[in-house]
């Protein structure tokens, strides 16, 4: 059979943010599949050497509006490692909860995102609308909805008070039971598990050696979790488990996502009733010791690692950031191999693509001569010159 | 008469095309939750549709790189007359934390003209819907 390569992106109804992907098809089935970035591509690495450490956590926040919190405590973390900075408990405790509570929102969207992709709109809509109420909870601890910028070196801005304790115990109250509900509807509606289980499959070994991260991973019955793996800030403490699933596709990350919202829910419980007194931030120094360090952490997505180098001034000399989609992109090709052309929308979205969490830098590796280098914005335009477009072109009706 | 009848059916139902020119998403995850059950745009009428063919409203977000400058450009040229463009948080309107960044233009209005901004990093959803009514109203006066 024929083979056709068809453009998907980078403005396309599947997708919520410009990639642009291309589809090598014979019939039905996907036999390639290729992935086409920069779209989404700022420049963020090269601006944050021209700012300051406390300009850069706003930057930080920036790289992504779902995991906005998970990239500032990433880069906080490892300013604290660089100037040896002791973090009272209380202010990691609130830095917890707000992870817990941007994990749990995330989780919620992204299952919304799935079932609007296998083409269950109500549950789209129930899943949205009980998402605000985290959006809520995350608006009442830090005066915003998406970017909270609680976060600063050397702690938390904002404390907790008792009546916003309380709100957060019922916000937690009212998510839990909803999240039973969708357990059960995810997991038993025949509809929805006929139309997720068995596609895109990532078998086991196939994880490991495309160095898949987060639920995609765990998906795979591989139990790997920053949190528990390599504790940081408080989560030592915690009781949680690494929640996976072993059908390996799909359904499989649906299961993992939903178990792991609940787990979220009980962290979050933990924190509220276990806060401890006492300050929440300590006063950190303008100019940072010179080093270098990597921070990790778990955001909803998988492993997140942020390193940064100081050459003793206030301004970081490099700071490079590893955002999880990027490690999952290796994996979103073989699952696609074999697959229909239906299932692209669903097994796209199945690892949580966050494009502009992953375009920082463009690195081009050409496949058939195995080079690879970066490259200039003028020597990319010479070198992929785009096809001219005919202007009088006639449709052949 | 006809006229009238046009107008009277854009103001009540415009659809809207949503496109992402380099955001961190924060903005589009607002755009989609004025879309959901608590904001509920489509009380207004207001649909969001996939293709710029079938759009009224262009609804931008994020600082314009230059990746996708080309391709705003396009876009905006596929969709038919009267065309309108809202530009929703601080990056559409200026390029916000990203101003200075060697891939960005700046705001959406060096590559398209723009309507409305709506402001804010991210704005609330209770203000992209503000921004759009106050764009029917516009409308009404044309």
């Amino acid at each position: 059979m024929k083979r056709i390569t068809i453009p998907i992106g980078p403005q396309h109804p599947a997708l919520k943010e410009p990639i642009s992907l291309r589809m090598t098809i014979e019939g039905e089935v996907i036999k390639d599949a290729d992935v086409r970035l920069g779209y989404n591509h700022r420049g963020i690495e090269k601006l944050a050497e021209s700012k300051t450490y406390i300009q850069n956590i706003y930057l930080m926040e920036r790289i992504c509006g779902i995991c906005s919190h998970s990239h500032t405590t990433c880069y906080v973390q490892g300013v604290e490692a660089l100037c040896e900075l002791e973090v009272p408990r209380r202010g990691l405790f609130i830095r917890a909860l707000v992870c817990e509570l941007e994990r749990i929102h995330s989780h919620y969207l992204w299952l919304g995102v799935a079932a609007h992709e296998a083409g269950f709109d109500s549950l789209f809509m129930y899943t949205w609308r009980d998402r605000e109420v985290v959006m809520d909870l995350l608006e009442i601890i830090s005066g915003n909805r998406v970017h909270y910028a609680i976060n600063t070196i050397g702690g938390v801005r904002r404390d907790l008070n008792e009546i916003q304790k309380e709100k957060i115990l019922e916000g937690v109250e009212f998510l839990k039971k909803r999240m039973e509900y969708y357990t059960n509807l995810g997991t038993t509606e025949p509809s929805f598990v006929g139309r997720v289980s068995g596609v895109g499959i990532l078998p086991e070994e196939k994880a490991m050696a495309l160095c898949a991260v987060g639920p995609t991973l765990r998906a795979s019955r591989i139990a790997s979790d920053i949190r528990k793996d390599d504790p940081y800030g408080a989560y030592g403490e915690f009781p949680f488990e690494v929640c996976t699933a072993d059908t390996c596709d799909v359904l499989g990350r649906v299961v993992v996502r939903v178990k792991e919202t609940i787990e979220s829910l009980n962290i979050v419980e933990y924190i509220i009733r276990n806060l401890p007194e006492g300050e929440i931030k300590v006063k950190a120094p303008r100019r940072i010791k010179e080093g270098e360090v990597v921070s990790r952490y778990e955001a909803p997505r998988g492993e997140n690692i942020h390193y940064i180098k100081s050459n003793g001034t206030d301004k970081p000399e490099r700071l490079k950031v590893r955002a999880p989609t990027l490690a999952n992109y290796p994996a979103t090709i073989e699952m696609l191999k074999n697959g229909f052309v239906a299932d692209i929308p669903l097994i796209f979205a199945a690892i949580d693509p966050c494009i502009c969490c992953a375009e920082r830098f463009v690195e081009i590796i050409d496949e058939r001569k195995g080079s690879r280098g970066i490259m200039t914005m003028a020597e990319i335009k010479r070198k992929f010159k785009k096809p001219e477009i005919k202007k009088d072109f006639v449709w052949p009706l | 008469m006809i006229e009238r009848l046009i107008k009277w059916s854009r103001i009540r139902s415009p659809w809207i095309l949503h496109l992402n020119t380099g955001a961190c998403n924060a903005c589009d995850i607002e755009i989609v939750d004025a879309l959901t059950p608590r904001f509920d745009v489509e009380r207004f009428g207001i649909l969001l549709k996939a293709s710029p063919r079938h759009a009224d409203v262009i609804v931008c977000t994020g600082p314009a790189t230059r990746q996708m400058k080309d391709r705003v450009i396009r876009l905006y040229q596929q969709t038919p007359d009267p065309k309108f463009v809202v530009a929703v948080g601080a990056c559409a309107m200026s390029g916000c934390v990203y101003r200075g960044a060697y891939n960005v233009i700046g705001g959406i209005d060096q590559v398209i003209p723009v309507d409305v901004y709506v402001p804010g990093c991210p704005p609330r959803p209770d203000a992209i819907i503000d921004g759009v009514v106050k764009l029917l109203k516009k409308l009404e006066n044309l």
